[in-house]
């Protein structure tokens, strides 16, 4: 394997285009693993934290610029960035140990494509559009087109994330990001689920956005638990409704982590606990729970 | 808080300077600045590293290897097979299934079984080259557990295996390689006069003892036969012993010098890299590295056994445990040698039962051979027996340790493998937790709390230890017991409490094999009883020597001397008092230089219990149990150091809440193992435990002179069983499978809420 | 492939050729000498070759060697000052908070990423801070304790120097 850090998204494009079997990296926390697991090694291991555009948290009029290798610890330490989108500042700063912070970004967790992956329930609940630059120049998509199955993702060979679009969420509004693992750190999910709401003068959700990860090949957004949530308030019935049609909406596989009917059901739980938590973060109210 | 029982016959001195304080370790500091030296860490000029190429199936006959690509790749200077070593056929079969185990002949019998290994000048060009060689295989149907194993059209590992403890023996081969009966008293009669019988299965899957150091060795073989060895273990001479075997060779053409050992528990007490580095050294003529990655080490060393172990016990309503019988059968890997033993011997040991019988068997499958883990056995029979005796105790409406208290092992009774109890404590460890803090304040609302408790033997055996007296009068103590928790601390505070001497001024070692005599493996909780007490006998030596020269000084008689504070006085007081760094100073006029060892095989183990409660919280809706408080006492007959005392009361605890929770090897259909990695085998992590709270009874051992017991293993065996209680209490469900993953938790939650619809 | 490294390691400028593709634990293991850095898994699971670069812990099992180039990086053997332990390794030692001592420098290097940041932390705080080392001798309490009253030294240190 040999080694570029290029100091601009052309340069890294270049050496894409120029050899097809190299690879881009941000905090390599997965590539590495999956090196020595017997993935085949890339000819050429591309460094992307050496590009100013990819590293860096950006306020912006309309919200924020996160470059695509930046690690996640700068988002869960940026304190109007958390405060603003706790839930996926949340999210983002369950990708592993501190150590796996300080290394792990957005752009990675999402283009390893594992359904499991914390951060991306977060973004698809936000609507974080990724910037996608390849050698045709650069395009912009919903971060929900980037991963197409297990470890597949929608970009070319020549293309890489170099930054996410995040806008600021309008007032009212709060989301909120809960996994299941069986330790309380240094664990995949078993089930994720994110949920932003926000709340209007009578108390009843609006633009409700529920999605669940690890329980599908790709983390997916629950239209029915969304519905049956909307125009109403948070209470016993409507929890219950959010509940059954997130299990319902899992596509979930038995393997060494859970089984199907384990994460169907919490699936169920996790996004009526993670409602509570928006609403409540939506009104303003304390949050009990996080560590 | 400490129970100390009135002074023994044995434990002569009530009043220590030193036994008991909590000095800093010896080793400490190299320790935390990232100067010690564990196994992968030792570089020898010239040294090349060596990789293995291992078996990707559960079972399979080799029909070919062609290492003719791998010889000719860049950077390689030796690849060896199973054809490059003796050949087992020649060994006593215990040794010849440790031969088999080293690098696999005509079949492999695990997923990571060795089939070749590769010498090159970089681990990954070794790697590469391991790559390159070519098997090829016929795979062989598995089995896995001990139910397919047993089962009577099971495929077979060995077809010569014939099971042993059977009278008369069978005449067919199978996958039980041993068998073990316990009986006494009349097994029915004690049921019939129960008023209450509890019978249920209980498993278990493997689990690895999980050290975060992977094991390392480092080969340097001369062209006379002779090798040095360095690597980091357990017990360096039985690292000799069987890597001598397995090369066929006397095992004093090979010194061992011990690394710092980054864990073991058990796991590093046999060998796997040793041999194979020492021929690959031979041949390639240059020294040897090999290293394991976290991958091998789970794929390929450890765990202990899965099992299954059924239990049924009756009691009287006034708790009189009338009966009890115990059926196990663990798995002992691809080769013959489970702790089934000792699961069997230490099922009942806590309890003076007349009506018993204990059955095991021993039986071999397609995993990798599972080696010692921590109070081998202990743990798996304690899972069932505690959780049954808890069981007894809710549905006769008794306190948990009430009933307990009703039938305990104390002095006299005769233990269940044989041999009446001398003084033990386990009436004190159940008194202590009965009278604790934690077991006296009321359980929250929604926990559950929760009890059981623990045995273990503890073990004597071999050890020697030398005192030296330094010129200036500062003194190192030479052992061979790997320090795998802090042991150094212990035999410096022996030697400082004998001569009445400043523990800073002892330098503990550990020497090679050829340095110091024959010594037993850290293991069995044996070397601060056991080296401890060759440490004491070896500076009384000296500490007699230090009189004589005195009363030599003084031309008097020896009686007329007493060694007191580190200095002899004359009894009369008419001398001035000589220092040991005086009498030091003229060692070579006075006799020669004052050094003394003792050896011997120690005898007096005593017994060591522990009676452990834990509070839960089990999340409902997801399965997931928190541990909210635990506290543990145990008898440490008489605590060294107590702070490494309390280490290993916790560590030991902590491991039992991993196996209880989460810990398992999950494999997939076809034998491999699913789950290789720290990421996926979930031992606990900081976050998920509160403080372990210590209760350190000191009931002395009689047999050792200042009370010893071990206290390494007993603290693992209650965990399982003391969550499980709590479990059952807080939710009402009685878990019989471990782990108590989430997965299985919410399954049992479900179930129970489907039963009360 | 081998790349040419310059960095600054506990104070010193470094130089060394590593494997392109390796990682900065075999790097510093096997091109630099420090072998107090372990290796534990390899896969960023257990934390031994906890490391500081640019003040911040990570996995030397997790970065290839080559990312390295001009960055300032503090190793275990770099902890304590020439003639004094760190307030960490000294509670350690005195806490009796190792039992084999492997995972201690990876400990050592997280805890004080941590206290760095934030030096009056809950114990929870710890817990959490400390969940990427594992430690399968002592079950963490000695551990936790030693941390909590490093973090009290050293603030105690700060103000009685204010």
């Amino acid at each position: 394997m040999d080694y570029l850090a290029p100091t601009t998204v052309e340069e890294a494009v270049g050496a894409l285009v120029e050899q097809p079997d190299a690879r881009v990296f941000a905090g390599a926390t997965d590539l590495i693993p999956q090196i020595r697991a017997g993935r085949p090694e890339p000819g050429l291991l591309i460094d992307l934290k050496r590009i100013d555009r990819c590293t860096g948290v950006a306020e912006t009029d309309t919200g924020w610029t996160v470059g695509a290798a930046t690690p996640t610890s700068r988002l869960t330490e940026d304190p109007e960035f958390s405060g603003a989108l706790p839930g996926l500042s949340e999210a983002a700063g369950l990708i592993g140990s501190d150590q796996i912070q300080n290394r792990s970004s957005l752009g990675g967790n999402l283009c390893n494509a594992s359904p499991a992956a914390d951060s991306v329930p977060g973004m698809l609940i936000n609507d974080v559009r990724a910037v996608i630059a390849g050698a045709s120049g650069e395009r912009t998509v919903p971060v929900g087109d980037v991963t197409t199955g297990p470890g597949r993702t929608s970009l070319a060979d020549d293309e890489f994330i170099v930054e996410f679009e995040i806008d600021r969420p309008p007032a009212n509004t709060g989301d909120a990001y809960l996994r299941m693992i069986p330790r309380t750190e240094m664990d995949i999910a078993v089930v994720g689920a994110g949920v932003r709401l926000t709340l209007d003068d009578d108390g009843n959700c609006t633009d409700v956005r529920i999605a669940l990860g690890a329980v599908a090949p790709t983390a997916l957004r629950v239209p029915d638990a969304e519905a049956a949530l909307t125009g109403k308030p948070v209470d016993a019935e409507t929890l219950a409704a959010v509940a059954a049609a997130a299990s319902a909406a899992c596509n979930p596989i038995d393997d060494k982590r859970g089984t199907i009917a384990y994460r169907q059901q919490v699936a169920g739980v996790l996004a009526k606990r993670a409602v509570t938590i928006a609403a409540q973060r939506a009104a303003g109210q304390p949050v009990n729970g996080a560590h | 808080m400490t129970i100390t029982d009135e002074p023994q016959a044995g434990n002569e001195t009530p009043g220590y300077k030193w036994v008991g304080t909590r000095p800093i370790r010896p080793d400490g500091l190299d320790k935390v600045t990232g100067k010690a030296r564990f196994g992968a860490d030792l570089v020898l000029p010239n040294m090349i590293e060596g990789a293995f190429l291992r078996s990707p199936h559960a079972h399979a006959r080799i029909v070919s290897i062609d290492t003719s690509a791998a010889e000719t790749m860049p950077g390689v200077q030796a690849v060896i097979t199973g054809a490059d070593f003796p050949s087992p056929d020649d060994m006593a079969p215990g040794d010849a299934f440790q031969a088999m185990k080293i690098m696999a002949r005509d079949k492999v019998l695990f997923e990571g079984h060795p089939v070749a290994a590769v010498a090159a000048t970089s681990r990954a060009e070794a790697m590469a080259a391991a790559k390159a060689i070519v098997v090829e295989y016929e795979v062989l149907p598995h089995v896995g557990t001990v139910g397919e194993a047993m089962a009577d059209d099971a495929p077979l590992l060995h077809d010569t295996l014939i099971t042993s403890g059977i009278d008369p023996a069978p005449d067919t081969p199978s996958n039980i390689a041993a068998r073990n009966l316990l009986e006494r008293g009349d097994l029915d009669a004690g049921f019939a006069a129960a008023d209450v019988i509890v019978e249920r299965t209980f498993t278990n899957k493997p689990v690895h003892q999980g050290y975060i150091e992977p094991h390392a060795a480092v080969a340097d073989a001369s062209q006379n036969g002779r090798a040095n060895l360095w690597c980091s273990s357990q017990g360096h001479f039985d690292m000799r012993s069987m890597t001598a075997k397995v090369l066929s060779c006397p095992p004093s053409m090979i010194n061992v010098t011990p690394a710092e050992i980054g864990g073991g528990f058990g796991g590093k007490t046999t060998i796997y890299l040793e041999p194979v580095a020492i021929l690959l050294s031979r041949k390639a003529n240059r020294p040897v590295r090999m290293v394991m990655d976290r991958d091998e080490v789970f794929k390929a060393t450890g765990p202990t056994s899965g099992a299954e172990v059924r239990v049924k016990m009756g009691v009287t309503n006034d708790g009189t445990i009338t009966a009890a019988d115990v059926w196990m059968a663990l798995e002992a890997g691809a080769f013959p040698g489970s702790p089934m033993g000792p699961a069997t011997m230490t099922a009942l040991a806590c309890y003076d039962i007349a009506n018993f019988r204990v059955e095991g068997f021993d039986v071999v499958c397609n995993k990798p051979k599972v080696a010692a883990y921590r109070a081998p056995g202990a743990p798996i029979s304690a899972w069932g027996v505690e959780s049954v005796v808890d069981e007894l105790a809710s549905e006769i409406g008794m306190d948990p340790i009430e009933l307990r208290l009703k039938n305990p092992a104390v002095e006299g009774v005769q233990a269940p493998y044989g041999p009446a109890f001398p003084r033990i404590g386990f009436v004190e460890t159940l008194e202590a937790i009965r009278d604790s803090d934690h077991y006296r304040s009321p359980v929250a609302p929604g926990h559950g709390r929760g009890v059981a408790c623990g045995f273990w033997f503890n073990i004597g055996g071999n050890s020697v230890a030398t005192v030296n007296v330094h010129e200036d009068g500062n003194v190192s103590v030479i052992t061979g017991s790997p320090d795998i928790g802090g042991s150094r601390s212990s035999m410096a505070l022996f030697v400082a409490e004998e001569l009445g001497i400043d523990v800073d001024r002892i330098n503990p070692q550990i020497v090679d094999t050829d340095t110091i005599g024959h010594t037993d493996v850290t293991g069995g909780s044996r070397v601060t009883l056991s080296a401890g007490k060759v440490v004491v006998e070896a500076s009384r030596k000296v500490k007699a020597d230090l009189c004589r020269r005195a009363a030599k000084a003084w031309d008097c008689d020896i009686d007329e001397v007493e060694w007191v504070q580190g200095q002899a006085q004359h009894i009369s007081g008419t001398e001035s008092p000589l220092s040991l760094a005086a009498i030091a100073k003229n060692a070579g006029r006075t006799g020669g230089p004052i050094s003394f060892t003792h050896a011997e095989n120690v005898r007096g183990a005593g017994a060591g219990f522990t009676t452990q409660v834990v509070d839960v919280e089990v999340d409902e809706e997801l399965g997931h149990t928190t541990i909210v408080r635990y506290t543990t006492a145990q008898d440490a007959g008489k605590a060294i150091h107590p702070s490494y005392v309390e280490g290993q009361m916790q560590g030991g605890v902590v491991q039992g809440i991993g196996w209880a929770l989460n810990e398992e090897y999950i494999h997939r259909a076809d034998g491999t193992l699913d789950n290789p990695s720290f990421l996926d085998y979930r031992i606990p992590v900081a976050s998920d435990l509160p403080m372990i709270e210590t209760i350190v009874v000191e009931v002395p051992n009689p047999a050792h002179p200042y009370g010893v017991r071990g206290v390494g293993e007993a603290g693992i065996v209650p965990p399982m069983a003391a969550i499980g209680n709590a479990i059952e209490r807080s939710t009402g469900c009685r878990m019989a499978d471990l782990p108590m993953s989430p997965v299985r938790m919410l399954e049992a939650i479900n179930e129970r809420n489907a039963a009360a619809d | 492939m081998k790349t040419h490294v310059h960095c600054t390691i506990n104070g010193n400028e470094t130089d060394f050729l590593a494997d392109s593709g390796g990682t900065l634990l075999n790097a510093l293991r096997d091109d630099v000498g420090l072998t107090g850095v372990k290796e534990g898994c390899g896969t960023g699971d257990c934390g031994a070759c906890s490391i500081l670069v640019e003040e911040r812990v990570t996995c030397a099992c997790l970065i290839f060697a080559p990312e390295a180039q001009g960055t300032t990086i503090v190793t275990i053997e770099g902890l304590a000052e020439a003639d004094h332990l760190h307030p960490l390794q000294e509670t350690f030692l005195e806490g009796a908070a190792l039992q084999c001592g492997v995972c201690t420098p990876g400990f050592l290097m997280a805890a004080k990423a941590l206290l760095d940041k934030n030096p009056d932390p809950t114990e929870t705080e710890i817990r959490y801070a400390l969940a990427g080392n594992l430690c399968r001798c002592t079950g963490y309490d000695k551990i936790i304790r030693a941390v909590q009253d490093a973090a009290e030294r050293m603030r105690t240190n700060t103000n009685g120097a204010a």
